[in-house]
C-alpha cells in the first residue's frame, strides 16, 4: 500500500496541481467578489479592512505551494514523469561532447589554439623583458635570447597552415564526417527504438536515493542514447590528435638541450646565493613555457573550423530530435536542467535544493515510521513512539549513589571460600544505581520527544527557580542589586556562544543541551518576574498592607497574581529562544534529536530530510507558541484591564 | 476612646540629590473624636495625602506622632482601613475574594468571611456580584467593592484618598450619598480627602482647609451639612444659601493660596 502510493507520487502530484489551481482561482474570484461588496463601507486605511479575508489566506497558501511545486520540478515531474529522463540522455551527449565544445568558439569563444598562442606569447615576452642581467654573463644572455626566440618560433610554425601534417588533417576530416554522421542519425527520428526491460524495471525518478533513473526508458531517450555512446568514440579520437610540423621537432631536440646545457651550469655551485636563484628561477620559467609548446596542441587557427561546424550542426540536429522536450523543458523545469556527471544524472538549478513536495511527505513518512526494522525512523531513533522504560533507570537518575555511602557499615568483601553474601548495604548501592529489576513504564520516545524533553526540563527549572528570584528581584534593594551583575554578565552572550564551552564540559548526553537551555530560559524567566514584581502598583500594596496582610501574604497573594501575566509572556519567549536554541545545540552535538537529523542530513546534502527537519521545527515552533496563547488566554483574562 | 490625635506633626521630605528639604507638614495638631467625619481640602501640593499616608501608617512622621485610641500609629494595621482613588483591587480575583481579602489573610472561619461578605456586598449595593471579576465592573461599582474591602474588617478610622474623584458628576452624587449613609449606620470615624470644595462642604462634618509651604492647617471649619445630607437630597442641601457662601468662601481662599504659589514660583 504504501509502496504503492511512493511508487504513484508523481499521479498524486498531478491531481494536487490541479486542485491547487483550481483553489487559487476560486479563491481569488471570491475574494474579488467579496471585496465589491465591502468596498463602499470603508474607507482606505480603516483597520477594519484588515479583518477577515480567509478566501485571500486561501489563495496565498495556494500560491506558495504552487511556487514550491513549480520550483521544485514538482509540476514537470507530476504532468511529464518521463521528462526527467530523457533530459539525462541528452545530458549523456552534452557530457561527451564538452571536452570537443571547450577546444571551439562554439563552446569557449575562442579556440583553445588562440587561447594558448595569446598566453604563451605574453609570457614569453615577460620573460624576455625580465631577464635578469646580473646573474648571468653577456654570451650566456645571448644565448637565452636566442633560446626563447626558438621556443617562439614553436607558436610560429605550429599556427602555420602548411605545417599541418596530412594524418593530422586526415584525422580532422574524420571527425567531421563522424559527427556529420551522428547529426543524420539524430535527424532520422527515434521510430523503431524500444527501451529495454532492464530499463524499464528501474525505479521511478524520486522514488530512491538515486535520483532520475539513468537508462533511456522511452525511444527518444533509446535515440540519444545510443548517439552519446558513438560520439564517445569521436571524442577520444579528438583529444589524441596532435599538431607536429616537422621543424618544430629539431627545435624541440635543440632547446631541450640548451636547457639542460644551463641547468648543468646551474648546478655546478660556483655562483652566490642570490645569483643562483636568480638562475635556477629564470630557467625554470623558460622551460615552463616550452613544456606546455612541445605537445602539439596548437592548431592553425582555420583548420579547426570543419569541426566546429559539424559540432553547431550536432547541436542543431540535437535540438530538433529533442522536439517538444525542448519547450517542456524551457517551460516545466526552471534552472539549469539535467546534468550528467560521472555515474548518475542529477536535477541541477532549484530542484538541487528544492525537493519536491511529494517527496518531502513521503520522507516523512519514512522518518515517522516507528517500525525501525522496516527502514523507519533516523539512525535506529524513531521520530516520536513509545518504549517501555525500566522503573530502575528513573531509580538511579534520582537517586544519588552515595546515599548507599551514608548507611553505617561496610560493603561486602568476598569471603574466604570465594562467595560473595551482599549485606543492606550492598543492596541499598545496587538500589540507587538502579541495578535491579523494578518493571517497566511505558515512556516517550524518539527524535522528537527527546528535543521536546530536552525543552520541556529546561523550562521547568528555569521557571521554577528563575521566577521566585525574579520575584524577589523586584521587590529586594539586596536581591537586585546582588544578582543583577550576575545575571547581566551572563544573559547578553548569545545563547550559541556559551554553546561549545557547555557542551565539551558536559558531553554530548542531554545534561549540556539541558543545561544550555536552562540559562537561557532562567535569565529571560528572572528579568519577566522581576519586571512583572517591580511593576506592582503601590496602591494595591499599600491597599494590602492596610488590609492586614503580612510580607509573605502579599508576596504570594499580590505580588505573584499581578506579575503572572508578564511571567507568561516570559515562558512565552523563552520556549521560542530556547527551541531556537536547542536545535543549534543538537546540531553542534548529539546523538538524537530533530537537530541532530538535520545536521547529518546535511553532511550527506539529503535534502528532502533537510526540509523535513525544517518544517517539523516550524510546526512544533507554531505550536508551542500557539499552547502559550492559549494559556495566557485562559489563566490571565484581566490582563491588559486591570 | 477611638479618638484620633495628631501632635506637633511634621514631616520633611528631603531631596537625595540636591539636598533640598521640603516641609511636606508642618505643626500638625488635631484630635478627631470618634464618628466624627472630617473633610480635608486644599491646593495641590498641601500635604493632604502626606497626612494620610501618616495616619495609614505608610509613612513615618519626621517628628511629633499620630494616635488612634491612645495607641501610637507606626504601620499600617486593621483598625485603619484606606480607600484610594482607583479602588486598588486585585483584578486577579473576583468581587467576593477581594472583599474578603483582609479576612482571609488573618484566617477567618469562612463561613464567616461569607456572611460578613454578603452583608456588606447588601449594603453598597452590589449583591449577586460576588462571583463578577472585578474588571468587568464600573468605576462606581469598583469604589463600592473597595468601600466594601475596606468595611468588612470592621476598622476604627476610615481614610479615604479622593475616593471619588476618577467618577462621572452622576455617579460621583451616588457615592457621596453611600458615604453618608455608611457614616450614619456604622457611626465609624472617617477622615476624606477631596479635590472638590463642594464635596468637602456636602461630606465634612468638620472641614480643614489646607494651605502649602509648609503644609498646614489653615482654617477649620464646623459645618451642618453632612447631618442635614443624610436627611435631605445632596441637592437641596447644594442650593443652600449657606452653603453657597461658605463654598465661595472657601474657593476665594484656595483661589488666594494658588496666586500666591504662581507669584512666589
Amino acid at each position: 500500500m504504501v509502496e504503492w502510493l511512493s511508487d504513484n507520487r508523481a499521479g498524486f502530484a498531478a491531481v494536487i496541481v490541479l486542485l491547487l489551481v483550481a483553489m487559487f482561482i476560486w479563491s481569488i474570484v471570491l475574494g474579488r467578489k467579496q471585496a465589491v461588496l465591502t468596498a463602499k463601507d470603508e474607507v482606505f486605511g480603516d483597520p477594519q479592512r484588515t479583518r477577515g479575508g480567509w478566501y485571500w489566506a486561501l489563495s496565498g497558501v495556494a500560491t506558495l505551494m504552487l511556487i514550491w511545486f513549480y520550483f521544485s520540478w514538482g509540476i514537470g515531474r507530476a504532468y511529464f514523469p518521463t521528462a526527467a529522463n530523457e533530459m539525462c540522455q541528452v545530458a549523456k551527449l552534452e557530457e561527451v561532447v564538452s571536452p570537443i565544445k571547450a577546444a571551439l568558439p562554439i563552446g569557449s569563444r575562442y579556440y583553445k589554439s588562440t587561447l594558448l598562442v595569446a598566453r604563451n606569447s605574453d609570457q614569453l615576452d615577460t620573460v624576455e623583458a625580465e631577464l635578469p642581467t646580473g646573474a648571468f654573463t653577456s654570451p650566456e644572455q645571448a644565448k637565452l635570447k636566442a633560446l626563447t626566440s626558438n621556443v617562439r618560433s614553436l607558436i610560429v610554425n605550429s599556427s602555420n597552415p602548411k605545417n599541418l601534417s596530412r594524418e593530422a588533417t586526415k584525422k580532422l576530416d574524420q571527425i567531421v564526417f563522424q559527427l556529420n554522421a551522428l547529426s543524420m542519425e539524430l535527424r532520422g527520428g527515434f521510430e523503431g527504438f524500444s527501451p529495454t526491460a532492464k530499463a524499464l524495471a528501474q525505479p521511478k525518478w524520486g522514488t530512491t536515493h538515486v535520483e532520475i533513473p539513468i537508462l533511456p526508458i522511452t525511444a527518444r531517450g533509446m535515440l540519444f542514447d545510443g548517439v552519446a555512446t558513438k560520439a564517445r568514440e569521436v571524442a577520444t579520437l579528438f583529444r589524441k590528435i596532435r599538431n607536429h610540423p616537422p621543424a618544430n621537432v629539431t627545435i624541440i631536440a635543440d632547446v631541450k638541450a640548451r636547457i639542460a646545457k644551463f641547468k648543468k651550469v646551474n648546478a655546478s655551485g660556483k655562483f652566490d646565493k642570490k645569483t643562483d636563484a636568480d638562475r635556477v628561477a629564470y630557467v625554470k620559467a623558460v622551460e615552463r613555457i616550452f613544456r606546455r609548446l612541445d605537445d602539439g596542441t596548437i592548431f592553425p587557427a582555420n583548420s579547426l573550423d570543419g569541426v566546429n561546424g559539424a559540432i553547431a550542426g550536432l547541436d542543431a540536429a540535437r535540438d530538433h530530435a529533442r522536439g517538444s522536450l525542448g519547450t517542456i523543458e524551457a517551460i516545466f523545469f526552471p534552472g539549469i536542467g539535467v546534468v550528467k556527471s560521472r555515474t548518475q544524472c542529477t536535477e541541477q538549478g532549484s530542484a538541487r535544493w528544492l525537493p519536491k513536495p511529494m517527496d518531502v511527505i513521503a520522507t516523512f513518512f519514512k522518518l515517522a515510521n516507528p517500525d525501525i526494522e522496516g527502514g523507519g525512523g533516523y539512525k535506529g531513533v524513531p521520530l516520536l513512539w513509545w518504549k517501555w522504560l525500566p522503573v530502575a533507570d528513573l531509580v538511579d537518575f534520582f537517586t544519588p549513589d552515595w546515599i548507599a555511602d551514608l548507611w553505617p557499615g561496610e560493603y561486602t568483601r568476598h569471603g574466604t571460600d570465594g562467595t560473595i553474601s551482599p549485606n543492606f548495604k550492598d543492596r541499598l548501592l545496587n538500589f540507587a544505581r538502579g541495578d535491579l529489576y523494578l518493571g517497566s513504564i511505558p515512556a516517550l520516545d524518539g527524535h522528537l520527544w527527546d528535543s521536546v524533553f530536552r525543552v520541556l526540563v529546561a523550562m521547568g527549572l528555569g521557571i521554577f527557580l528563575g521566577v521566585p528570584l525574579g520575584l524577589f528581584m523586584g521587590v529586594s534593594r539586596f536581591f537586585k542589586s546582588f544578582f543583577d551583575p550576575l545575571i547581566e554578565l551572563y544573559r547578553p552572550v548569545p545563547p550559541l556562544a556559551w554553546a561549545p564551552l557547555i557542551l565539551t564540559i558536559f558531553g554530548i548526553t542531554d545534561d549540556g543541551k539541558v543545561f544550555l537551555l536552562f540559562m537561557v530560559a532562567f535569565a529571560i524567566m528572572v528579568i519577566s518576574a522581576r519586571t512583572g514584581a517591580s511593576g506592582t502598583q503601590l496602591s494595591k500594596i499599600r491597599a494590602s498592607h492596610s488590609l492586614g496582610a503580612s510580607d509573605r501574604q502579599i508576596m504570594w497573594n499580590v505580588i505573584l497574581p499581578n506579575a503572572l501575566p508578564e511571567i507568561l509572556t516570559g515562558v512565552r519567549i523563552a520556549i521560542g529562544v530556547c527551541w531556537g536554541t536547542l536545535v543549534a545545540a543538537e546540531i553542534l552535538a548529539g546523538t538524537t534529536g530533530i537537530g541532530f537529523i538535520e545536521n547529518i542530513a546535511r553532511t550527506v546534502s539529503d535534502y528532502e530530510l533537510i526540509w523535513v527537519t525544517i518544517l517539523i521545527m516550524g510546526m512544533l515552533g507554531l505550536l508551542f507558541d500557539l499552547i502559550m496563547r492559549w494559556v495566557i488566554d485562559k489563566t490571565i483574562p484581566w490582563r491588559g484591564k486591570g | 476612646m477611638a479618638d484620633l490625635v495628631c501632635e506637633d506633626l511634621n514631616m520633611a521630605f528631603t531631596n537625595p540629590q540636591t539636598g533640598a528639604v521640603v516641609e511636606a507638614l508642618k505643626n500638625i495638631n488635631f484630635t478627631l473624636q470618634k464618628g466624627e467625619l472630617l473633610s480635608v481640602l486644599g491646593p495641590s501640593g498641601c500635604g493632604k495625602t502626606t497626612l494620610l499616608n501618616l495616619i495609614a501608617g505608610f509613612l513615618n512622621p519626621t517628628s511629633g506622632t499620630a494616635s488612634l485610641g491612645g495607641r501610637v500609629i507606626d504601620g499600617p494595621g486593621l483598625e485603619r482601613g484606606m480607600v484610594f482613588q482607583q479602588g486598588a483591587l486585585f483584578e486577579w480575583l473576583p468581587v467576593s475574594k477581594n472583599v474578603d481579602f483582609g479576612l482571609r489573610m488573618k484566617s477567618t472561619d469562612p463561613a464567616h468571611s461569607r456572611q460578613l461578605v454578603e452583608k456588606w456586598l447588601d449594603i453598597v449595593g452590589l449583591q449577586g456580584f460576588g462571583d463578577t471579576p472585578t474588571y468587568q465592573l464600573s468605576g462606581g461599582m469598583q469604589q463600592r467593592v473597595a468601600l466594601a474591602r475596606c468595611l468588612v474588617n470592621d476598622p476604627d478610622l476610615i481614610l479615604m484618598d479622593e475616593p471619588l474623584g476618577a467618577l462621572d458628576a452622576l455617579t460621583r452624587e451616588k457615592m457621596q450619598s453611600l458615604v453618608l449613609e455608611l457614616w450614619k449606620e456604622t457611626g465609624k470615624t472617617i477622615i476624606i480627602i477631596t479635590h472638590s470644595v463642594e464635596e468637602a462642604l456636602l461630606l465634612g462634618e468638620r472641614l480643614f482647609v489646607m494651605a502649602p509651604r509648609p503644609g498646614r492647617i489653615h482654617k477649620e471649619y464646623n459645618l451642618p451639612f453632612a447631618e442635614r445630607g443624610l436627611s435631605e437630597t445632596l441637592r437641596e442641601v447644594k442650593q443652600d444659601k449657606e452653603f453657597n457662601e461658605v463654598r465661595e468662601e472657601i474657593l476665594t481662599m484656595i483661589w488666594d493660596m494658588e496666586e500666591e504659589i504662581m507669584g512666589r514660583g
